[in-house]
């Protein structure tokens, strides 16, 4: 089907497959970072739970309901920001929202962020870019609630 | 076969000419807000090429020909709706205003601390977030008809929660979200009997059913232009004379005075007492057109025809096993909205991916986030039908859900089982 080919460039097999992957969904219980987001086009909320080790973001785990992007793009951030200082995080965080919000070009992601290129087609549906920036903004929020000590 | 001759009726609205993504537009999002006809936008040019000046100053003939053309559209107004005078026709910017209007202008005045309002679980947050600012304030009680899985109101807990401590009952007529028909006047008439001040949600009732506010018996009753083929930024509060007497002014200014001094003010006569300021001229007299329209094709054959479309649209989707239709399963309780999910798949994809098959389709809470927390779902997908849709849509409907199930792997692809 012709019309199928808006779809897969939206909807990448990448998307999808971090849309099914369970692997860091639910909740870290204690936790030394939580934090709540809430879409407000569709009120969709997600709450995100991280634990430091060593000056590190050892584990991050999403929990919530939400469209294919903004599950996609919190499993995608799970992944690249797990191990990983909390500097380089907020310094992750930065390039991906530039990209999609400032339509930095997709070869200037840092190569950490790589699989979030897939992403890259729903700059082409502004009401969406809030579903892939969701995720960030709110493990944005949570770092900045509850700052490291200063050991490392 | 419908009563409307929608090829002729598609003519006269421009918009459903374009396309969207590639694709010829099927406007699926009336319940959000209608489009509007070649004569309402004609209307409002007019207007601006020919009649600009305010209204209730001037002693020029300009300021003299706009002043009449708002006021014929509010006499035209009272009698589209049942209400016999025109004075109690209030012009605001929209049935959330409306709202806002009587909570400040008759709640303030006349409710206390532990007075009780009632309101219920399916309400838009229009009728819910005015009441809950003025419980805070004033140390109001709200309370809620709880709303039944099917997505309608029983009248037996309607009467359970509606009792002689109730000051002020509101409710939705027709429910943006589901669909719902409500038994209005027998709502009305519970709440009237224990004495409550009664006020009706009418945004989606009036583009598609008649009413007689008079009749019906409420207090007030509120709705917006623009979700029948009326502009933007002009909704209407009616209500009973001598409440909007007694009440206090909403907002300050020009307009709605009679006489002021440095020490202080008195009011204008309705309804001029609650519109302060250069009122929205051009969308009121705009508005006029889009009574006329709705008038001679006749509310009854607009019901119809959109609730033959919805009646089709329901059939369709419950031929697929993995789509849940929300709100109730009687047609005769059920309006010209279809509200829809498909198990794994969010709304927002849904909307998307109808999108790209040219299809606008709302989706979302629908500004009803208590209703969507009851019935469990964090949003749905809506169609919504009005008088110049027709077969084609809900077979462009029938299509994009084809699209999206097969795209996002919802059921095998025929053939492939």
């Amino acid at each position: 089907m012709e019309g199928d080919a808006e779809l897969q460039d939206l909807y990448r097999e990448v998307l999808l497959d971090y849309f099914r992957s369970t692997s860091r969904k639910g909740k870290l219980d204690p936790a030394d970072v939580r934090a709540h987001g809430i879409n407000p086009v569709c009120g969709d909320e997600l709450e995100i739970t991280a634990r430091r080790e060593g000056g590190k973001i050892a584990a991050l785990r999403y929990a919530g309901h939400g469209c294919v992007i903004s599950q996609a793009s919190a499993a995608m951030m799970g992944e690249a920001l797990e191990g990983k200082t909390e500097a380089k995080a907020r310094e992750l965080v930065k390039a991906f929202k530039k990209m999609m919000l400032e339509n930095a070009p997709v070869a200037s992601l840092p190569e950490e962020l790589e699989p979030l290129s897939s992403l890259e087609g729903v700059r082409k549906f502004p009401l969406r870019v809030k579903c892939a920036t969701l995720a960030w903004n709110t493990i944005a929020q949570g770092l900045d609630a509850a700052p490291a000590a200063k050991e490392a | 076969m419908s009563r409307l001759n929608v090829a002729k009726i598609r003519e006269d609205f421009p918009i459903l000419r374009r396309r969207v993504r590639g694709k010829p537009l099927v406007y699926l999002d009336n319940a959000a807000t209608s489009q509007k006809p070649r004569q309402v936008i004609q209307a409002l040019v007019d207007y601006y090429e020919n009649r600009n000046a305010n209204v209730h100053r001037g002693v020029h003939s300009l300021s003299e020909e706009a002043t009449n053309m708002v006021e014929a559209v509010r006499a035209k107004t009272a009698k589209f709706i049942g209400a016999a005078d025109p004075r109690t026709v209030i012009f605001t910017r929209n049935a959330t205003e409306s709202i806002n209007l009587v909570a400040h202008g008759w709640g303030r005045k006349y409710l206390k601390a532990g007075d009780e309002v009632v309101l219920t679980e399916m309400e838009h947050h229009s009728n819910l977030v005015p009441w809950q600012l003025l419980a805070k304030e004033r140390g109001l009680v709200l309370k809620y008809v709880p709303v039944e899985l099917d997505g309608t109101l029983s009248l037996d807990k309607v009467r359970a929660t509606v009792t002689a401590k109730t000051k002020l009952f509101g409710f939705v007529a027709l429910s943006n979200a589901l669909g719902t028909v409500n038994p209005v006047a027998e709502m009305i008439k519970i709440g009237k009997s224990v004495g409550a001040v009664v006020l009706v949600d009418a945004c989606q009732w009036a583009p598609h059913r008649k009413m007689d506010v008079q009749a019906w018996g409420a207090d007030f009753v509120a709705f917006s232009a623009h979700k029948m083929l009326g502009p933007t930024g002009i909704g209407v509060l009616w209500g009973r004379e001598d409440l909007l007497e007694s009440m206090d002014p909403f907002l300050g200014g020009g307009d709605m005075i009679s006489r002021v001094t440095l020490e202080g003010a008195t009011w204008n006569e309705l309804p001029y007492k609650f519109e302060a300021g250069t009122p929205n001229i051009a969308d009121a007299i705009a508005f006029g057109p889009a009574l006329d329209y709705l008038s001679a094709l006749g509310l009854d054959a607009v019901a119809e025809h959109e609730e033959r479309l919805a009646a089709m649209a329901v059939k369709l989707l419950e031929a697929e096993p993995s789509v849940t239709v929300l709100g109730p399963k009687d047609p005769a309780k059920r309006s010209g909205v279809v509200s829809f999910n498909i198990a794994g798949l969010h709304p927002h994809d849904v909307g998307t991916s109808f999108d790209l098959e040219g299809v606008a389709v709302r989706v979302g809470h629908h500004c009803c986030q208590p209703l969507m927390h009851k019935l469990q779902c964090g949003g749905t997908a809506r169609a919504s039908f009005y008088l110049y849709n027709d077969e084609s849509d809900v077979e462009a409907l029938g299509r994009a859900l084809n699209r999206t199930l097969d795209f996002f792997k919802i059921r095998p692809k025929a053939g492939v089982l």
